[in-house]
């Protein structure tokens, strides 16, 4: 029994880390959302390179096969350095989508070539960034379509370009299972990602708290503060070790059960990293010039993406219920 | 990374659930602190010795089974899930019996230790005073030394201490030098309960039962041989305890899981009434579940060489704010039956609101996470 990242589990992390830190990813996210894809394509590429966009494409395909816990962990860094783009639809979905419509893409969607996007109405009824993805799927029960994007829906957050989609060639009849494997790898890729931008954020008001003085000291001396951020620390903490649960029973009978459980704890986790960060830095926070605020809206709309936490918490009680 | 247990381990657990299974007594006793709960947990505490499950993590030498901290935290699950109650030697067990294998001589550990371990000896600890809670290092308590006796002559008052009516035995800090600065001067004393100079009153808690004693102490003498670590060191051995009792000895996740699966079984019985608790029911269980697997992640740090440090706050915010979580919600589904006075879940939920009190107050904790782990400025208060 071993319930801890292994070394190179740790490596990669960190060379995501080093790659994604040394560049202006916040830039490339405002300039993501104003249509200005050139900065974000960059980095799409520089990930992929390191292997990113391989990790749910099976070895034979020219992909890693890794494991969903490798998954959990790209996706944190995804999410602490709020990278724009259609990455757990591609990453994680789209293997499962061109595994049955087009086997021959995998190969170029692993090495990052493919922008690949779709529609999964109830919980995930608008596209992510359907204008510049090469292929656009709408995924309906278990019915899946090629699809045709509507008109751009503005998100909360703003690198968020979302699209509804219209049914086009009907392609496959995807089984039920694999539609539900489908679903719980991308919650649990979202909960990854809202737990990477918790941890940025508990990081960037910590950071303020201790530069930051009033009263002739350091914010960061007061109780009020201190006991806030120390709740988002507990919160983030127990939130980390249900994702990594999630990713060892992904696929089997607790499949739906513990994705669930990672999603509702990583969006309150996150949700609370978000509105404490946004206390802590008053009134600076709440404007559009610092990037706090990109932290705080991409949190707010991914607590509802592939499944809000209600629907989680519904889907929890199901299983409990019946077991 | 994975969950799964080794062969060894399986067995282990499964010896550890068919003996409990076996041997647990049947319903509930009465409560841990009463006199009679104490006593009816003293008989089963020794059925547990006798069959060495009392002390599974110690040396064979001292009545354990040298079990790894994975099979420790597996028979923890099952003595829980097996309905079996609330230890009453765990203060001795949890927070005294690690400094004793850390800091005490041989001669102490072979004479405590095997006392400990089969309930003949139940120990209480005698840390706080009127005027010292959180803020331990005020103590005022004095330790003057006795060398005709070759020993220590306490005095003071000491107060909080569990179940201290009913046991044989405390440790405590008591102040040896008066002219060393706050962290300085304790020292760390091991006495019986019925020494003569010391009188104990037993002081009603919110349930109603004397879970807490004061205790008075007039010229009480410990000889030097009682005394834990060297003279003077006391707060430096008294806080290894602290890490203990803050981490994952005092609260293993089996008690919170046990709890998880009593709320879902009573959720199936009473939860059509009431719809609109079902996230509050998901929310525990979940926060159960992220207890258990948050400890299966600090067994694997310390199994590979890791400590417990500062982590042991974040541990006992988020068990302390469990437990009486998982006790609201229950309360809420009984509905009006929950005030009754013989409802289980009700006593459950008067001893979960001390959690955030005891072992540190919540406050203490959230200083200790922002300061250590957080880096964040001290402010002007002392600690
Ligand atoms: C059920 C139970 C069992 C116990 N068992 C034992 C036992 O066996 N042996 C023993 O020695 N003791 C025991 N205690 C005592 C316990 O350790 C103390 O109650 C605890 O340390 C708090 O001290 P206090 O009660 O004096 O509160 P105080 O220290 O007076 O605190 C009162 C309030 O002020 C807050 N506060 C104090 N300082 C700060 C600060 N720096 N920052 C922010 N807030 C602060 C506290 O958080 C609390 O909310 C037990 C307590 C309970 C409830």
């Amino acid at each position: 029994m071993k319930f801890a990242l292994n070394d190179e589990q740790r490596d990669f992390a960190k060379s995501l880390d080093d790659l994604l830190g040394a560049a202006d990813v916040p830039a490339a996210a405002r300039a993501w959302g104003e249509g200005d894809h050139a900065a974000g394509r960059k980095l799409w590429t520089r990930l992929a390179d390191l292997g990113v966009h391989g990790l749910c494409v099976p070895e034979d395909a020219g992909g890693l096969g890794a494991t969903p816990a490798d998954v959990v962990v790209a996706f944190e860094q995804l999410g602490r350095h709020l990278v724009p783009g259609p990455h757990v639809e591609s990453i994680v979905v789209a293997p499962v989508v061109l595994a049955a419509a087009d086997p021959g893409a995998l190969e170029r969607l692993a090495s990052g070539e493919l922008v690949v996007t779709l529609a999964a109405p109830p919980h995930t009824p608008y596209a992510l960034d359907a204008d510049i993805a090469d292929l656009v799927f709408l995924l309906d029960g278990s019915t899946l379509c090629t699809g045709t994007a509507g008109a751009l829906r503005r998100s909360v957050d703003t690198a968020r370009r979302l699209f509804p989609v219209s049914a086009g060639e009907r392609l496959a009849a995807l089984p039920a299972d694999t539609v539900a494997a489908a679903f719980d790898a991308a919650a649990l890729a979202c909960s990854a990602q809202l737990l990477g931008a918790g941890e940025r954020l508990l990081a960037e008001a910590v950071e303020y708290a201790k530069a930051r003085r009033q009263f002739g000291r350091a914010i960061g001396e007061f109780q009020a503060l201190k006991h806030a951020l120390a709740d988002v620390r507990v919160g983030l903490d127990f939130a980390r070790p249900l994702l990594y649960g999630a990713a060892l029973s992904l696929g089997s009978a607790d499949s739906a059960r513990d994705t669930s459980a990672a999603k509702v704890a990583a969006a309150d986790a996150a949700y609370r990293a978000a509105r404490t960060a946004l206390q802590v830095h008053g009134a600076i926070g709440y404007t559009l010039e610092h990037d706090l605020g990109l932290w705080i809206t991409k949190v707010r709309a991914l607590v509802s993406a592939w499944g809000t936490t209600s629907v989680h918490r519904k889907r929890v009680l199901a299983a409990l219920s019946t077991a | 990374m994975n969950l799964d247990f080794t062969e060894r381990e399986l067995a282990f657990r499964d010896e550890a659930r068919d003996w409990l299974r076996e041997h647990v007594p049947a319903g509930p006793m009465p409560p841990l602190d009463t006199a009679e709960g104490f006593a009816a947990r003293r008989e089963w505490e020794a059925t547990l010795a006798a069959a060495r499950w009392s002390v599974v993590a110690w040396p064979e030498k001292y009545h354990g089974r040298d079990a790894s901290m994975v099979e420790w935290v597996l028979f923890e699950e099952e003595y829980y899930r097996s309905g079996a109650p609330v230890r009453a030697a765990q203060n001795g067990i949890s927070l005294l019996a690690p400094i004793i294998f850390e800091h005490g001589t041989p001669e102490q550990q072979d004479r405590y230790l095997p006392a400990m371990a089969d309930g003949t000896e139940i120990w209480a600890q005698a840390w706080s005073e009127p005027e010292a809670g959180s803020d331990l290092a005020s103590i005022r308590s004095t330790a003057t030394r006795d060398e005709a006796r070759g020993g220590w002559l306490l005095n003071g008052q000491k107060t909080w201490s569990s179940r201290a009516a009913f046991a044989d035995r405390a440790f405590g800090l008591f102040r040896s030098d008066p002219t060393a600065e706050r962290h300085r001067g304790l020292t760390y004393f091991l006495f019986p309960l019925d020494a003569e100079g010391l009188s104990i009153r037993p002081i009603p808690q919110l349930d109603g039962h004397p879970g807490f004693a004061e205790l008075f102490f007039d010229d009480v003498f410990v000889p030097d041989a009682d005394v834990l670590g060297a003279p003077g060191d006391g707060w430096r051995v008294a806080m290894s305890t602290a890490g203990n009792e803050r981490g994952l000895s005092l609260r293993s996740p089996g008690r919170f899981c046990a709890a998880a699966d009593r709320l879902l079984a009573l959720w199936r019985e009473r939860g059509a009434e009431h719809p609109h608790l079902r996230d509050r029911v998901v929310d525990a269980w979940l926060a159960a579940q992220a207890y258990r697997l948050y400890t299966w992640g600090t067994v694997t740090r310390l199994t590979a060489g890791g400590d417990v440090g500062a982590h042991g706050s974040v541990n006992k915010l988020f068990w302390s704010q469990l437990d009486v979580g998982l006790h609201e919600v229950a309360l809420d589904l009984l509905g009006p039956e929950s005030e009754l006075r013989d409802e289980p879940w009700l006593d459950g939920y008067l001893f979960s609101l001390s959690g955030p009190i005891y072992a540190g107050t919540n406050e203490i904790q959230r200083n200790i996470v922002a300061e250590r782990l957080l880096g964040l400025p001290k402010g002007g208060r002392g600690r």
